[in-house]
């Protein structure tokens, strides 16, 4: 156990510095900060003296080389789109993230399992199948769509709930949240609906397809020969056999909530690190974009770590697999 | 007869007054002001939020004339033709209660030129800042400077013991990884002061009750909060809802949809910034078109036929729903040298411009690849579609590049196109601006947005001389000289000029700012 956890660390290292490698190679495609960081009165001395300044005229490999130097001493450079340390920005626009994809895998989690058992159990009633063709919908509208009707709809329309923002936040220990006033929680409302829609939908989809599987088994056909309800036949044994594979998709789709929340704080002006991301490519604001790239990938190699660590916890087969083969 | 007027003036301040009271203005545009720090970043929103807050010596009032902020008279000196004499505003303090005189305007003036600040440029001829007693402020130039004020207007003063105070004397750096304090943080003179601030959230500016201008001005807007909404869709959602007041950037397509709602209102004027194409007439042969040995730009009958081909009002009404003035000349209407004969010069001639590719010798035409933004302009790479289809009627097949400005802007200063798009703002509405930066070759201080590697010695000579011609009236004839040549060589297709679309709520008063950086003070809201 502690042999294959330090084996996965090091090979998430060795996953992390490649990220970085392919990050800083690609950087130079994305464009020139340059431009964007001088005004429209720039010279021609000017762009060399400032691309020099901020080694830019370095191969990739310097200045990835130069970057790993400092992101070993937790100093990341200074954002050129801000002028300001990247690791206070990250740290201010995290927690708009991390709340949104909280609530956002919520919904999906608790909502796409009650949905996907309700679906399997009835699999022929109407209301199962009105419920599987709305679901395509959440598939496969692309997300930015998603949102915009729901703007258009709740906020133009109805005027129920905010276009855009965070709403008014507190802040607890360096931690904003949204979490304790009135027009925060609203304003949670429309984004975490939309970020949390396409998920929800693959969740439901997975638990009533895994469901359906298990309750064709023989040792439900057993149970209910046993005479057991069927409240635990449906609960404690089919859901609980269904959810191995539903653990491994659900954790890596949490992954993909938070590094896929760009476009949903786009089209909601979601303070987020997402956000950061998009304008930061947009202004070619290397710092930034090589924090925040090895910061996602930190937290795939993580989540991946974990989701592995719990199939030891889940599935006792794996634990006895293990010991033989080494 | 005297007493009604002073009855009604009474009444209507009266009025005004009461309105005033907790009167806040919800403003949103596209992009948030990169940083506090007034020296740091010289770029459209940066600036914008910035004259609210921080005040130059002169500045244009919101019809564009030049007004004096934080000073009240200027002139040459009569002595020393070098030396532009300024006299300060007096009894002005900063935010924080600190006493404002000529110490900070030459401590500001000073920070202004160091290598770091984006404005150096506009300071390029300045040798020193002297400031003789508390209320003077002397610029001495290297040659006698006629435009002074003009390259001031966004020049900003801070307090000097509060920037010695809080380590913010350098301008924002890249380098030390320490927050700069003046990027979050301001004490300026201006009508609004800094209450809150969360960098591309949300920023709440409050009346500055000690304001010097407090009865000169309406400040009917005691409070302002700022939110970049990047989404145009978004935010003119937050518009139609009622969570904002004032957008700034209304898309064009939804311009309709705006004004038909009952208690919104779009405004729309000429904005400072005309929209063209430049190619590359200098070199021997082209890297990006199907002319082997030769460049086909290089001849001015292909330039002129080129010219001939664009349909400028077919552009305004299928690409820009009418909101564009199609133009003749690079210059914004604003500007001094524009010519309004030379501006209505650009027609459409089909005929014409095939038998002149025919003299030039592309009777067959040629292909070309054209560079294009895709996130700078309003509608930039329908632009340039629209212009490859109507090259193409000529023979010139036209293949379109189109990236992010990011991209784009760099294929320019590296020299790496033959044809692209630029857009061209003015920000001292006067013609030398243009010329040095999109006429004069290309070398270490001029020309460095000329990307079409034309450079003429006489014009080079006329452009650097207009710096120091203070008869005006020789400048202006110079000017009409140069841009006379500008027009006969074609080195630019002049598309249109931009036109600005405010959005705001009904009752909501306020003139467009050609230079799309609106003073709040000047707004009225009944």
């Amino acid at each position: 156990m502690l042999a294959f956890v330090i084996r996965r660390v090091l090979q998430s290292i060795l996953v992390l510095l490649v990220v970085g490698l392919v990050a800083f190679s690609m950087f130079r495609f994305v464009g020139d900060p340059v431009d964007n960081m001088l005004g429209q009165e720039r010279t021609q001395a000017d762009i060399e003296r400032l691309r020099s300044q901020l080694g830019l005229d370095q191969p990739f490999a310097v200045q990835y080389f130069k970057f790993l130097q400092g992101a070993a001493q937790g100093n990341f450079g200074v954002s050129y789109r801000q002028g300001r340390p990247v690791s206070d920005i990250l740290m201010e626009r995290a927690p708009a993230t991390l709340e949104l994809a909280a609530v956002s895998g919520f919904l999906a989690i608790s909502i796409g399992i009650a949905l996907g058992v309700f679906t399997a159990i009835r699999r022929n009633g109407f209301t199962a199948n009105a419920i599987m063709s709305v679901s395509l919908i959440g598939v496969s509208l692309p997300t930015f769509l998603i949102g915009i009707l729901l703007i258009y709809l709740f906020s133009v329309e109805l005027g129920w709930l905010p276009s855009f923002g965070r709403g008014e936040t507190v802040i607890i220990g360096g931690w904003s949240t949204g979490f304790l006033t009135e027009s925060g929680l609203k304003a949670l409302i429309l984004p975490s609906i939309t970020l949390g829609l396409y998920q929800m939908t693959l969740i439901m989809r997975l638990v009533r397809s895994e469901m359906l599987e298990v309750l064709r088994q023989d040792y439900i056909r057993f149970a209910r020969a046993r005479g057991l309800r069927d409240r635990a036949v449906n609960f404690r044994h089919a859901l609980k056999n269904t959810l191995v594979p539903v653990i491994t998709v659900t954790g890596l789709q949490l992954g993909s909530i938070i590094a896929f929340a760009i476009i949903t704080e786009t089209v909601f002006q979601w303070p987020g690190v997402g956000l950061l991301f998009i304008n930061a490519i947009q202004f070619v604001d290397i710092p930034v974009m090589a924090a925040y790239l090895m910061l996602i990938s930190v937290m795939f190699v993580a989540i991946n770590l974990i989701v592995d660590l719990l199939y030891f916890a889940i599935d006792p087969r794996l634990r006895v697999d293990r010991t033989a083969a080494h | 007869m005297k007493i009604t007027t002073s009855l009604l003036s009474v009444a209507v301040l009266l009025s005004s007054t009461a309105l005033a009271s907790a009167d806040t203005l919800r403003w949103a545009r596209a992009g948030d002001s990169l940083t506090l720090d007034p020296h740091a970043q010289n770029e459209g929103p940066t600036t914008a939020l910035n004259h609210q807050i921080m005040e130059p010596l002169v500045h244009r009032d919101h019809e564009g004339t030049i007004v004096g902020a934080l000073a009240t008279e200027w002139t040459p000196s009569e002595d020393d033709p070098n030396v532009w004499i300024f006299k300060l505003r007096e009894g002005v303090t900063f935010h924080d209660g600190a006493a404002f005189d000529s110490s900070d305007v030459k401590f500001s003036l000073d920070r202004a030129m160091t290598e770091d600040s984006d404005f150096k440029e506009l300071l390029a001829s300045v040798a020193e800042v002297r400031a003789p007693d508390a209320y003077t402020i002397e610029i001495v130039t290297d040659g006698p400077n006629p435009i002074m004020p003009n390259n001031l207007t966004n020049m900003f003063i801070m307090d000097q013991e509060w920037a010695e105070a809080n380590n913010a004397v350098k301008v924002q750096d890249y380098e030390g990884g320490e927050d700069t304090f003046a990027a979050k943080n301001a004490n300026g003179t201006g009508p609004y002061k800094v209450v809150s601030r969360e960098p591309d959230v949300k920023t709440v500016l409050a009346l500055n009750e000690n304001y010097w201008g407090k009865d000169e001005f309406p400040l009917e807007v005691t409070e302002i909060i700022y939110t970049p909404i990047q989404n145009a869709a978004t935010r003119v959602a937050a518009l139609l809802s009622g969570e904002v007041d004032f957008i700034q950037d209304v898309p064009v397509q939804d311009l309709e949809r705006v004004a038909s709602t009952d208690g919104l209102d779009v405004r729309t004027a000429p904005q400072n910034r005309v929209i063209f194409f430049g190619m590359n007439v200098g070199d021997e042969d082209l890297a990006n078109d199907s002319v082997e040995g030769a460049n086909p730009l290089a001849d001015v009958r292909v330039r002129e036929a080129m010219n001939l081909a664009i349909n400028r009002d077919a552009i305004k009404q299928v690409v820009m729903r009418g909101q564009s003035a199609p133009a003749g000349m690079i210059a914004p209407p604003f500007v001094n040298g524009w010519d309004e004969a030379m501006d209505a010069s650009s027609s459409t001639d089909l005929e014409k411009a095939k038998t002149l590719m025919g003299e030039a010798g592309y009777g067959d035409g040629f292909s070309i690849q054209l560079d294009c933004p895709n996130d700078r302009y309003i509608n930039d790479e329908a632009i340039c579609q629209a212009a490859v289809g109507m090259l193409a009627q000529i023979g010139v097949n036209v293949n379109l590049d189109a990236k992010p400005k990011a991209q784009h802007f760099p294929l320019l200063s590296n020299l790496e196109t033959d044809f692209y798009m630029l857009g061209w703002g003015v920000p001292t509405y006067d013609s030398e601006y243009i010329f040095n930066f999109l006429v004069h070759g290309r070398d270490d201080k001029y020309g460095s947005w000329n990307a079409t590697r034309y450079t003429n010695d006489d014009l080079n000579d006329k452009i650097q001389s207009l710096a120091s011609n203070t008869d005006l009236e020789a400048r202006d004839a110079d000017i009409a000289a140069i841009w006379q040549v500008v027009q006969d060589e074609k080195i630019y297709i002049p598309i249109h000029h931009q036109v600005l679309n405010w959005g705001m709520k009904s009752g909501v008063d306020t003139v467009v700012e050609a230079e799309d950086s609106p003073k709040i003070k000047y707004f009225k809201l009944n």
